[in-house]
């Protein structure tokens, strides 16, 4: 790639109780195959963030915004300070992991550059480039951007993440420009704490439906999950009928997951969800309905009652 | 006109929701030949916008909004997500018609400058779009849209409240949920379940179908609408290599901690 080619990215960390978002390293990847990676630590992580980013090998840079008015995630308060941070340092292309905040954030500041974000981008063919899907991951479309700062979102299990040691980037602190606009207000954040890992980056997730029957049996899953240390997902039809709380739906308008192993228990498999997990390594469907959709992307189908099946399971899994 | 009665502000609140026309949500879409098949599927109303139907004609038997407006910018065909609009409860439907060799290339970015330019005039307390199309997915035309007017938004809205000139929402987000409370004008970006929408009965079907729709040609609107990506491929995904059906629980764990190695 010669000089002319490269472009200068910025990354918009994201933090999780403290800690850098894994997909934020594989945005990182993402971002260094367009130029030079700056990285930009913000909210009231940003100190902790900002340190961490420093040491993550391909981060040139690091730039914070602690102030009060960030310091929630307001998109209204961090869309001018991105502004800012893209056209102080010659920025040609802004990335971030796809997630909620991501989401949030990504368009609006998109919209002050007159740019179309091209969200959840699953590779980068060149520094104008990107391959993202539509249509529920039916539909594979290569585009090419013709706008002079891009902005993009990463699906976080489409990229390496970049080694959190071997950098050793200087850190400054962005001009902030004083108090709130005040036009939003963040009230409160109603987080599920949990011990348990991490939906999206466990390597092993055993995911139910509505073959469950009720809430109460997702009890069936975790003890399967325990041994094996997985996550547990839901489809979107037990989140709506409250089974299960909403940071568990895997799918095309919930999270996104690829783990080395996905179990589905009492999932048909309708093209929404399958949209959320088809880049898993391995598929196992147990499943009641032998003409049941989800078969057709398993590596292993059972045909059972998950009843018996996982309970079954779990005990051959603990020994 | 008597002078006893002046409505303040607060008691007109004019609420317009985007609606747009997209391939049914059940459809396998194919691609054949460098392009997406949609020649004869079935159409329908996207999800999400059905759901930001719902809760602005909610808002309206609540007595909040005053007015709701429901907008399309799509092909000619596209009216039929606006009769719906109105047999739900919408008080007007506005439809931008977009030709349809020019309705392939719409970006999300050319809706938001369109949605934006009709915020000029009509100058509306809230916008409710749906959270994401699902042809294209890219779940941003609300957040553009509150961008290019400097709104504040409230994007996957589980829940809203309006009282006192501000909209209190509550956000669906990776870890849990989260409550903002903003000023209005705003944009709230309807997530899955903000509510439950209800289907419009025949009697106000057939009455939408008499109704008159406000209808204007894109070009005419003084917007900037050429797409900035242009599409070098589309291709369906890789398929996954075919796999196999287990007889017993026991096979199944055979085959993942033997074969796949993944147990």
């Amino acid at each position: 790639m010669s000089t002319r080619a490269l472009g200068k990215a910025l990354v918009i960390a994201e933090t999780l109780e403290g800690k850098l978002v894994p997909a934020t390293l594989a945005a990182i990847t993402a971002a260094a195959k367009v130029g030079p990676v700056t990285a930009f630590a913000s909210g009231k992580d940003a100190a902790a963030a900002a340190e961490q980013l420093s040491k993550v090998a391909g981060v040139q840079q690091v730039l914070v915004a602690s102030g009060a008015a960030v310091s929630s995630g307001l998109p209204e308060e961090l869309a001018p300070v991105v502004k800012s941070v893209v056209e102080t340092n010659g920025i040609t292309h802004v990335f971030a992991a796809t997630s909620a905040f991501s989401k949030n954030v990504i368009p609006r500041v998109a919209a002050k550059f007159d740019a179309m974000p091209i969200c959840d981008i699953t590779a980068v063919q060149g520094e104008d480039t990107f391959v993202r899907h539509a249509y529920a991951g039916n539909v594979v479309a290569t585009v090419k951007s013709a706008d002079a700062v891009k902005f993009a979102t990463v699906r976080g299990t489409s990229f390496e993440r970049a080694a959190a040691t071997g950098g050793s980037a200087p850190i400054a602190a962005v001009a902030e420009g004083g108090a709130a606009s005040g036009k939003s207000k963040w009230l409160e954040d109603l987080i599920a704490k949990s011990d348990k890992p991490d939906l999206a980056t466990a390597a092993t997730v055993v995911a139910g439906g509505r073959g469950l029957k009720s809430g109460e049996n997702f009890k069936l899953l975790e003890a399967l999950a325990a041994p094996l240390k997985a996550a547990v997902g839901a489809t979107r039809a037990v989140v709506d009928a409250g089974y299960c709380p909403n940071d568990m739906q895997v799918g095309q308008t919930g999270k996104t997951i690829a783990p080395t192993l996905y179990i589905g228990a009492g999932i048909s498999g309708a093209i929404q969800h399958i949209a959320g997990m088809k880049e898993s390594k391995v598929i196992a469907v147990i499943n009641t309905d032998a003409d049941a959709p989800f078969f057709q992307v398993a590596d292993y189908g059972l045909v059972g009652d998950l009843f018996e099946a996982v309970p079954a399971l779990t005990k051959l899994v603990k020994g | 006109m008597s002078l006893m009665y002046r409505p303040t502000a607060a008691q007109q609140m004019k609420v317009v929701v985007g609606v747009k026309r997209v391939v049914d949500y059940s459809v396998k879409i194919r691609v054949k030949d460098n392009k997406v098949q949609t020649d004869n599927v079935k159409m329908s109303v996207n999800p999400f916008c059905e759901i930001a139907l719902e809760e602005a004609v909610r808002l309206k038997e609540k007595k909040i909004a005053t007015e709701v407006i429901a907008v399309t910018v799509g092909v000619k065909k596209a009216d039929d997500v606006l009769r719906t609009a109105m047999a739900l409860g919408c008080d007007k439907a506005i439809h931008i018609v977009v030709p349809d060799a020019e309705a392939a290339t719409l970006e999300p970015l050319a809706v938001a400058k369109v949605l934006a330019k009709l915020h000029e005039e009509l100058k509306p307390d809230l916008w409710i779009l749906g959270k994401q199309a699902v042809d294209g997915d890219f779940g941003s035309t609300p957040q553009l849209l509150a961008g290019l007017i400097d709104a504040p938004q409230g994007t996957f809205a589980s829940e809203i409240a309006v009282a006192d000139g501000k909209v209190k929402v509550t956000r669906e987000i990776d870890a849990g949920r989260q409550v903002v409370e903003l000023n209005l004008p705003a944009v709230v970006a309807a997530d899955l379940r903000l509510n439950q929408p209800r289907f419009p009965n025949l009697q106000s079907i057939m009455k939408a179908r008499k109704k008159p729709v406000d209808t204007r040609a894109i070009d005419k609107l003084g917007v900037d609408t050429k797409p900035h990506l242009a599409t070098v491929k589309v291709e369906e995904p890789a398929a996954r290599k075919a796999g196999i059906k287990v007889k017993t629980v026991e096979e199944l764990f055979d085959k993942l901690r033997n074969e796949a190695k993944v147990l």
